[in-house]
């Protein structure tokens, strides 16, 4: 019973920090309609900006608070003026795009900085602790509890009886008619983006001294720990959040003394997607909400794409086809298969987000997912490697679409945020299921790649084997964009009210799409897994999906030739110029920000 | 006398709340086959959430909508749309980046067949894999549909046929429009529903559009039209109905609905200072 209790604050504890994270969100979301995906980045640099002044400077922990606060709340106005300002009448998709690119360049310089190692934070308060009935609760509890309760009172006094707090809430209402009347729309953003910003810090602060611990990995969970607290509670809806993380908190606290440790996330993004899929507009708003008529074509850059001659496609596959019998070196032979397997993944994705405009963000589960298939195949039941890959390819397209299926009713940001968190659950699912994936051990021992039982061991083998492949995925892909399906793809992509309106069913199409998609995603991932030999459940991580995403992004939404352009450009590019690893993402962060800012068509043009 | 029989459309107490706005409330309607029904009123009366409720784009919290006899209240827009319900928006929703002769052709998606096996279950993966293969009947229907399309393109003279390959946010406004009414007759409809088809147009453009709603009159489609260019409606229309605030507040032969006295009023009322006061109040 007095555990119960104290799962019962620690879950409310837990609650507050998301409430911290959530507020901001709906704050930004409320005014702009924008998911802030660096929110969880500037939590991050409040941690390690808290660790600087507590452990090298030694300030009191009010200052330690204050400094936090004004550190972040910088970073917030920056992100808002640079990233987001110029970005006001761009395509839907634009702002989103960018705070992934920030949110990617702000983790890796705080990683450059500190190091990806964890750093102790040490908490600054007595330990002592206050027996509550059952349970015991400590000075930072409190301290956490009152920081949230207070951030909550003095925001509802902002917003209530000041000035910019009323533009702020009549920006929220009605962006255009708070502008006609006079409402520095800007100077409102910047307010939201200051504040957002210091109470995420100050969150990072409080969350790296309640579990004594800071790394890199932090940010992610946190932007998703928020956008889950705040879409439960109704995306704008800033008493919604706080109400939507004390839920959070109590559901993962719960689920925890339950099932363990390990389990703690998989409630969060399976509460995310229950409420997406039964509430969409949040539990406190009406489920029937009919959508706004869109601009039509604004979802993505209305651009003319590049036509490159067929023959000039022929001699460039003749080129790469005979590249292996040139005297070329084995490094640039193992860039060029890293380049096709990711080509394959951008195929799949340039088809999901651009043809059907579904912004996937958890793509890497569905290499994942191949992955698995084929080399469990292959390990324990002896299938051919050849047959087994197929088999990934094939459970990639079921299962990737059965999974996606609940986001299939929403719409824009919404489809962004499902997907990321349904790619979480997959990787959460691999991880705890031990007895099929292994778990945390992995899979070793994968036998190699192999053909009608010829082993592709040479590097020459291996590139053709997924050159081929690559390619005749690609011209199949071609052939469905100049079918009805092309065509009705693209509608839905467009207009999704206009396209139902004419019969098209977007379960059906949106199916379909996943369907082809999931396929080549899970060929991919099965003749990864067959190469590396070795799986865990994060080999396939957000980061690649991110990639893949910049990749599309890069080639051009929908463009098929782009896809594989971009592959090619953000693998070989980086090995040309031998820059190191961590740099990397770093880099296709950048990529992506100027990109959306200077080039949202991409280099060949959306299609 | 078309009255008689049974219509073709009939809306019956049909309603829909905002929160505490009743933007459609209690409207009956009657629209018989070949017939010409045109709905007028201020901004804001709720003519075109009336239109969301007929196609299903929005559910009426009360009443009922009767299609050739039936009841389609409430069904998905894929369903009336197979059906044979058409309509263009008010405010143009074409498809930016696909080329005219695409948008065109989506408008005949409801009338694939070689492509769109009607078998339960595996028909969608069915027509992935005829998408793919594409056997000489399903190219044969793409290319009926293709001349089709050329065919319904032709009505507006030379506005859209040299554009046919080009992308429909490159079109000028007034063709976009065109090509909305183009996309909703490939579906071959029963029913057209025409959201202010003229909204953004000149007069020449205005005059050029009547003559072709005209014709569809003519040639029996079933129309139901909102519009705010009275002379129009007054030639075109079998029928007006006029709606303000939710309400049906008048209904007959244009001529006698142009003088009925609460017409005016809510035409004219709603420009009085009086009136603009106290809908600010309220």
């Amino acid at each position: 019973m007095s555990s119960w209790l104290d799962y019962t604050i620690n879950g409310l504890i837990v609650g507050n920090v998301y409430a911290l994270v959530a507020v901001g969100l709906a704050l930004i979301f409320g005014v702009s309609r924008l998911i802030n995906f660096a929110q969880g980045s500037i939590y991050l640099v409040g941690a390690y900006i808290g660790w600087v002044a507590v452990v090298q400077l030694h300030t009191p922990l009010p200052l330690t608070i204050i400094v936090v606060a004004v550190v972040a709340a910088l970073v917030g106005l920056i992100i808002e003026r640079f990233g987001l300002r110029p970005l006001q009448n761009s395509v839907r998709i634009a702002p989103l795009l960018a705070t992934i690119g920030i949110s990617f360049v702000l983790d890796q310089l705080v990683m450059l900085t500190f190091s990806p190692n964890p750093r102790a934070l040490p908490s600054q308060l007595p330990d002592v602790r206050f027996q509550v009935g059952g349970g015991t609760i400590g000075p930072l509890d409190l301290l956490i509890a009152g920081v949230g309760i207070s951030s909550a009172l003095l925001l509802f006094v902002f917003l209530r009886y000041t000035k910019l707090g009323w533009a702020v809430r009549a920006a929220s209402q009605d962006r255009d008619a708070a502008m006609q009347m006079g409402v520095d729309v800007n100077r409102v953003n910047q307010t939201v983006f200051g504040i957002a910003a210091a109470l995420g810090g100050v969150s990072g602060l409080l969350v790296g001294m309640y579990y004594n611990q800071i790394d890199t990995a932090m940010s992610l969970q946190a932007t998703l720990k928020g956008v889950v607290a705040e879409v439960v509670g109704g995306a704008g809806n800033v008493p919604g959040a706080v109400v939507g993380s004390m839920l959070l908190g109590l559901v993962e606290s719960y689920g925890v003394a339950v099932f363990g440790t390990s389990y703690r996330n998989l409630f969060a993004f399976l509460l995310l997607v229950v409420v997406l899929v039964l509430r969409p507009n949040g539990l406190f708003a009406s489920a029937r909400q009919a959508p706004p008529e869109p601009l039509t074509g604004t979802f993505i850059a209305p651009s003319r794409p590049l036509r490159i001659p067929r023959w000039a496609l022929a001699v460039a596959v003749a080129a790469f086809a005979i590249l292996p019998l040139l005297p070329v070196s084995f490094y640039v032979l193992q860039t060029l298969i890293n380049a096709w397997l990711l080509g394959m993944l951008a195929l799949s994705l340039t088809l999901v987000a651009g043809t059907i405009g579904q912004v996937s963000l958890g793509h890497a589960a569905l290499l994942a997912i191949g992955a698995y298939t084929s080399a469990l195949l292959s390990l324990t039941l002896n299938v051919p490697v050849g047959l087994a890959i197929i088999a990934g390819g094939l459970m990639s397209a079921a299962l990737g679409t059965i999974l996606i299926s609940p986001s299939f009713r929403l719409r824009g940001h919404y489809v962004s945020i499902a997907t990321l968190a349904i790619g979480e659950i997959v990787s959460l699912v691999i991880l705890n299921w031990e007895s099929v994936t292994r778990g945390p051990i992995g899979i070793s021992g994968i036998p190699p790649l192999s053909l009608f039982g010829y082993d592709l061991i040479s590097p020459a083998s291996v590139y053709w084997f997924a050159f081929a492949v690559m390619v005749v995925l690609a011209l199949l892909q071609a052939r469905l964009l100049g079918s009805h399906l092309g065509r009705s793809f693209r509608a839905i992509r467009d207009d999704d009210i206009a396209a139902r309106a004419y019969g098209l069913s977007l379960n059906r199409y949106k199916s379909l799409a996943f369907i082809f998609g999931g396929f080549a995603a899970g060929l991919s991932g099965g003749i990864a897994a067959h190469l590396y030999s070795y799986i865990n459940h994060e080999t396939f991580n957000t980061q690649q999906s991110i990639l893949a995403l910049t990749v599309v992004i890069l080639g051009g939404l929908g463009n098929i030739v782009g896809a594989i352009v971009g592959a090619v450009a953000l693998v070989g590019i980086p090995e040309m110029f031998r820059i190191a690893a961590e740099y990397r993402i770093l880099i296709y962060g950048i990529v992506l920000l100027l990109l959306v800012r200077f080039r949202p068509q991409g280099l060949l043009g959306t299609i | 006398m078309a009255e008689a029989h049974a219509p073709l459309l009939s809306l019956r107490g049909l309603t829909r709340r905002f929160g505490g706005l009743t933007a459609v409330d209690g409207i009956d309607l009657d629209l018989a086959k070949g017939g010409l029904v045109s709905i007028i009123g201020p901004n804001g009366a709720g003519k075109t959430t009336l239109f969301n409720l007929v196609t299903g784009l929005d559910r009426p919290d009360a009443g009922q909508v009767r299609f050739e006899g039936q009841d389609i209240t409430g069904l998905s827009p894929e369903r009336l749309a197979a059906q044979g319900i058409a309509r263009t928006f008010q405010l143009g929703r074409v498809f930016g980046n696909l080329s005219v002769m695409d948008n065109v052709l989506i408008g005949a998606h409801t009338r694939l067949r070689a492509v769109k096996p009607a078998v339960p279950v595996i028909g969608p993966l069915l027509e992935l894999g005829l998408a793919l293969l594409r056997p000489s009947s399903v190219r044969q229907e793409e290319e009926r549909l293709r001349e089709e399309v050329k065919a319904i393109l032709a009505r507006f003279g030379e506005r859209l046929l040299p554009r046919i390959d080009q992308p429909a946010y490159s079109l000028s406004y007034a063709n976009r429009r065109r090509v909305e009414i183009a996309r909703a007759l490939a579906l071959k409809p029963r029913l057209l529903l025409l959201d202010e088809p003229t909204a953004g147009m000149n007069p020449s453009e205005t005059a050029e559009m009547q003559g072709l709603v005209a014709e569809l009159k003519a040639e029996g489609l079933t129309i139901l039209l909102i519009e705010h260019k009275l002379e129009m409606v007054m030639q075109l229309s079998d029928r007006v109905i006029v709606m303000d605030e939710g309400k049906k507040i008048a209904e007959g032969p244009g001529e006698v609905v142009r003088s009925d006295p609460k017409v005016i009023e809510a035409y004219l009322g709603h420009g009085l200072a009086g009136a603009a006061e106290q809908e600010s109040a309220a």
